[in-house]
């Protein structure tokens, strides 16, 4: 097997710059991560599940979370308009309300960079774009290549590609690890970089192992970003499977020194369901994630949920649907 | 612990989110609970005031019984056992005993309150560990009362009759419902008694036999200290006597009913090993560190308070330790987000601090994340001593405190050799992702539970208990009710 | 006329870690038949004598336990083979001790050999019956199995010489335990031949130890050691109290004395199995 294509990958320190040598050196890696017990997994996000976020710390919460959001349309049926609809609510999540924070990014697909782009300049709100045959990567290396080049050219903020996860069950860890490169390369370069989020799609992984491996797989090939799901297979990002992820930037940047950011995405609807991730992110993986450029929420729904519960926090009572837009 | 944060020059630090007090209506003095209702104490009797150990706020006062109130409660407890409940049918018992545990699960939030308050220990464990296995328990022996013949203990087993039941302050009302259920559950009546620092969710329970129409005297609930509880195991109208304590008072009341005909269960102190592979699930075995040695202050007889860790990976766990050990938050056990509580009393953190400077004293390297504890009531910070051998006393004694000894070991018969060196055997964990060491392990450890890949997990339906001085006899599923009947 | 053939007459030694010692003390005491006729010399066990069968007790456990329950049933039953090869011998014994006419003697034999044909049976099952999984309410598979408590130290009965002692001593090695023995003090020579068919029939050296002599010298010592794990006083009569008391000193598992007509030929059930076992229960998370 020829050597893997490392140019693109941020340097690694000498202990782990080997382990992308081979195929083997790679397996021999990732098989020696620890192993992550399921149900102590699960006991341990959910008992992160019972933090009872209240009264300043829960209004603190409610607008971080607002500002971690890559709001989301990922349908066949986008168009333009919808584009628009939603970056304009990305930038003033509640028109009545000008304290709301703007969100992080907009993630749309490749194709529809250019107008997200064009609604939010000067807004401040990135521009993230689905890529690498979005969702199921089911496409030649030249395609997905050429849907990030796509994508950066027309002025993405970052890209959000899909690991090939056939590629990975059947162990081909060099074949994973080789196109995240490319594709990191097909980011550009610089300082306007777009920054690369790697999804693994944990709902098809399956297991806490894989999931713990594909992280490290896709940090040692230089993601900027490792996110959950696509949002298209259920089960997406479950609180366990963001738990062993955030385990994994922090043993990372350990042992690297580098900082990669998690990205839930896929599930996450509630206002709870989003400050039990900020007790999870701060508790486990500690406050430098506790931020923008290190945590994001893929999501759609939960903004207005947000809204909602912002709006009890600062008017005691409880409000409806009706008063937040649907876009 | 508390000042972690800051971010953006903001904070994300939990604000205080106590659980509301006014669930519970604590009298300002309790009486006895005998045949059935609440009596002054009588003759020899005494008085003492338990206190929440947050804050050294008296709660109640309550009777400390003499040796004539003793009499009264065991004699309830026989007229209860020959008139009524051993001649009812266990079909019957067995509804009492589901009524017990819908009472406890409709009143599951006060009894936490009223535990937290007067033990100390988070609301989080009282709301969530404490009061569910209580109700569970309840439930668990409900279903035994009428199918006592499938026990194992023969054809048609009897109750063994009148039960002295003494316990511990460490989790006062789950203690309550592993002696109850199962006793009552068998035919037997008992007399109970609550340990002096915590007498507060027994006397509610007293409440719940009366909300339940349990019939009199099958539960009667003495308050009291050592020397009730001497009175209660050396009467000589009782039949059975079950312990859950000290291995010195354990061996106390081995020698007080020796020769008597009395039934015995003790369940002990302990020395717990946690033993992690250096192919363990490393970031679970953290949590069973934690989970095993810091859960209720580490008040707990089956603590895993001796961690022996594989040297290849002792540096990198002990590291994740004590970075796991800084997100820990003590403080108010009423707030729904501490993990650490109170020490119960001033006694036992006089005990942790005493064993505590042994382990300095013997050159352990001590460990504690900064910690800010509050002025009032008692408090002892996670404490984590490194580099101790077998040798020291904190590897061998039982501490009963938030305090973890840190030993290494190269093989696992090493490991074995070590965990089992004391004469304790309550309970064991192992960590590795090997089936077969665990299997290996678990067979040759000589303790009574092993808990493989977790800790500190408990049902009802599981036996525990311990070898060689960690007592005999078990608590929990078929063994628990073996232990309350004869064949 | 023939030389009449001068018998020769045994020396009855005591049983220790596979050997056969005699006591360390060099004492012996005079056994007699319930007539008062002399019969023999025993072994009069001294304190240091129940000392170093403990010590050979603690290492046998090991192996023992150790052994699959399957072997060990073996083992036991070929006790009770060697013991049918013997039988003559064990009713000649039996009668003498006790008193006996041959037919009452036989029936004792008979019973004596036949548990150990049940205790034989049990080594493999009593895990099954005793044990098992419980059904927790959580991701764990969680089961119990019973494990044999240690060293257990067994004053055998008084009055029943053979009969008693088998019903007291298999038991505790049928799960894996290993035993000190003290025999009836009044009949101990049953007990020295049936030392001799464990040592001729696979029993590891150790696992059985038979202390003759008096119990009120010797118990006392087994009961307050702090290497035994359990001690069995269904022959300890009035010396029960104490002994009982003593063993709190490492909280011994107690089975208290049998009273003195107990009825050995009764079915024995499970109890003497279960009294010396020791339940351990382990915890696994079930998980991907």
């Amino acid at each position: 097997m020829p050597p893997l294509s490392t140019s693109a990958a941020a340097a690694l320190p000498d202990g782990l710059a080997d382990v992308a040598r081979s195929e083997a050196s790679l397996r021999r890696f990732l098989h020696g991560l620890p192993g992550v017990d399921q149900v102590g997994a699960d006991a341990r996000a959910a008992e992160l599940g019972t933090r009872s976020v209240k009264t300043t710390a829960k209004a603190y919460a409610i607008d971080l979370a607002i500002s971690m959001i890559d709001l989301t349309t990922l349908e066949g049926m986008d168009t333009h308009g919808k584009v628009k609809a939603l970056c304009a609510k990305g930038v003033r999540p509640d028109p009545t309300d000008p304290t709301v924070p703007r969100v992080a990014a907009i993630c749309v697909y490749s194709d529809l960079v250019g107008v997200a782009k064009q609604a939010l300049r000067g807004s401040g709100v990135r521009v993230a774009a689905v890529a690498t045959a979005f969702p199921a990567g089911r496409a030649s290396r030249a395609v997905k290549l050429a849907d990030t080049h796509d994508a950066v050219a027309a002025g993405a903020d970052e890209v959000d590609m899909v690991i090939d996860r056939g590629a990975f069950l059947s162990g081909q860890y060099a074949a994973v690890f080789d196109e995240i490169v490319a594709v990191r390369a097909a980011c550009g370069d610089g300082p306007r970089r777009a920054h690369l989020k790697v999804i693994l799609e944990t709902g098809e992984l399956q297991t806490y192992d894989n999931v713990r491996r594909a992280s490290w797989l896709a940090m040692l090939a230089g993601a900027d970003f490792i996110k959950t799901s696509t949002g298209k297979i259920a089960p997406a990002a479950t609180p366990p499977v963001t738990l062993v992820m955030l385990e994994a930037v922090r043993d990372f940047r350990e042992a690297t020194g580098r900082q990669v950011g998690v990205k839930p995405a896929g599930g996450i609807r509630t206002a709870k369901d989003a400050i039990k991730n900020l007790v999870m992110v701060g508790e486990v993986a500690g406050d430098d994630w506790l931020d923008p450029a290190w945590f994001r929420i893929g999501a759609s729904s939960v903004l207005n949920d947000l809204l909602m519960q912002r709006t009890k926090l600062a008017t005691g009572r409880y409000s409806g649907p009706d008063y937040f837009t649907l876009d | 612990m508390a000042g972690r944060q800051t971010l953006a020059g903001k904070h994300f630090e939990y604000a205080p989110a106590p659980e509301s007090r006014s669930v519970v209506t604590i009298r300002s003095s309790y009486g006895l609970f005998i045949d059935g209702g609440f009596v002054e104490g009588g003759a020899g009797s005494g008085s003492f005031k338990t206190i929440n150990p947050a804050t050294e706020e008296v709660l109640t006062e309550v009777v400390e019984a003499g040796p004539a109130d003793v009499d009264r409660a065991v004699a309830a407890a026989r007229r209860a056992y020959t008139r009524t409940w051993s001649k009812m049918s266990g079909r019957e018992r067995g509804k009492y005993l589901f009524r017990i545990a819908r009472l406890v699960q409709e009143r599951s939030r006060e009894l936490a309150v009223a535990e937290t308050l007067d033990n100390g220990k988070p609301i989080k464990e009282s709301r969530d560990v404490d009061i569910p296995l209580v109700a569970a328990h309840f439930f668990h022996c409900a279903g035994w009362a009428d199918k006592l013949a499938y026990t194992g203990v023969g054809a048609d087993p009897q109750p063994l009759g009148v039960c002295a039941q003494v316990i511990p302050w460490n989790f006062p009302l789950l203690m309550l419902a592993w002696k109850i259920a199962p006793a009552l559950a068998a035919g037997n009546t008992v007399v109970l008694k609550p340990a002096e620092t915590t007498p507060l969710t027994a006397l509610l329970f007293a409440e719940i036999c009366q909300q339940a129409d349990l019939p009199p005297g099958v539960v009667n609930i003495v308050t009291g200290a050592g020397a009730t509880g001497q009175a209660l195991v050396e009467h000589p109208g009782v039949d059975k006597v079950a312990f859950t304590g000290s291995t010195e008072v354990g061996k106390a009341i081995a020698r007080a009913v020796a020769g008597t005909g009395k039934k015995v269960t003790l369940e002990l102190g302990g020395k717990a090993a946690n033993i992690v592979f250096d192919d363990a699930p490393l970031d679970q075995a953290i949590e069973g560190v934690v989970r095993g040695v810091f859960f209720n202050q580490g008040h707990v007889c089956c603590a895993g308070t001796r961690l022996l860790v594989q040297e290849s990976v002792a540096d990198e766990l002990v590291r994740a330790l004590k970075r796991r050990l800084k997100t820990l938050r003590l403080g108010d056990p009423m707030d729904k987000n501490t993990d650490i509580g109170a020490i119960n009393s001033a006694v036992q953190l006089g005990r942790i601090r005493a064993m505590v400077d042994i382990g300095d004293a013997e050159g352990a390297e001590r460990w504690s994340p900064k910690c800010d504890l509050p002025n009032r009531g008692f408090w002892y910070p996670p404490t984590v001593f490194t580099g101790v051998t077998q040798a020291h006393r904190i590897a061998r004694e039982e501490i009963f405190g938030p305090v973890l000894s840190v030993l290494t070991f190269r093989t696992p018969k090493e490991a074995l050799e070590k965990a089992n060196n004391t004469p304790y055997g309550l309970s064991a964990g192992v960590w590795t992702e090997k089936g077969s060491r665990i299997l290996w392990m678990s067979q040759h450890l000589r303790a009574g539970v092993v808990w493989a890949n977790t800790f500190n997990q408990f049902d009802p339906a599981s036996p525990f208990g311990g070898y060689k001085e960690s007592g005999y006899g078990r608590e929990g599923g078929r063994h628990g009710l073996e232990a309350y009947l004869h064949g | 006329m023939a030389e009449s053939r001068i018998d020769v007459r045994k020396t009855h030694k005591l049983y220790v870690g596979g050997k056969f010692p005699r006591s360390e003390s060099g004492r012996s005491y005079a056994v007699s038949d319930t007539r008062g006729r002399f019969l023999a010399n025993a072994a009069l066990a001294s304190r240091k004598d129940a000392r170093d069968a403990v010590v050979a007790a603690r290492a046998a456990f090991a192996g023992w336990s150790g052994a699959t329950a399957y072997n060990r049933g073996q083992v036991l039953y070929r006790v009770a083979e060697v013991m049918e090869g013997r039988r003559e011998q064990f009713v000649g014994d039996v009668a003498t001790a006790e008193g006996l006419t041959r037919r009452a003697a036989s029936s004792f034999v008979d019973a004596a050999i036949d548990r150990w044909v049940w205790y034989a049976g049990w080594t493999d099952k009593l895990a099954t019956v005793v044990g098992g999984a419980n059904a927790v309410a959580g991701p764990y598979f969680n089961f119990s199995v019973p494990e044999p408590t240690g060293v257990v130290a067994v004053v055998a009965p008084q009055h029943s010489s053979l009969l008693g002692l088998v019903s007291v001593v298999a038991p505790v090695i049928a799960t894996g335990s290993t035993a000190v023995v003290v025999s009836s003090r009044t009949m101990p020579l049953p007990a020295v031949t049936l030392a001799e068919v464990l040592a001729t029939s696979d029993v590891p050296g150790g696992v059985v130890n038979l202390l003759t002599g008096d119990p009120a010298e010797t118990a006392p010592w087994l009961a307050s050691h702090m290497d035994v794990n359990a001690i069995d006083l269904a022959g300890a009569g009035l010396l029960g109290l104490e002994l009982e008391v003593a063993a709190a000193d490492n909280l011994k598992r107690v089975r208290r004395p049998e009273p003195a007509d107990h009825d050995w030929t009764a079915d024995p059930g499970l109890s003497r199995l279960t009294s010396f076992l020791e339940i351990k229960t382990v915890w696994h998370p079930l998980g991907l």
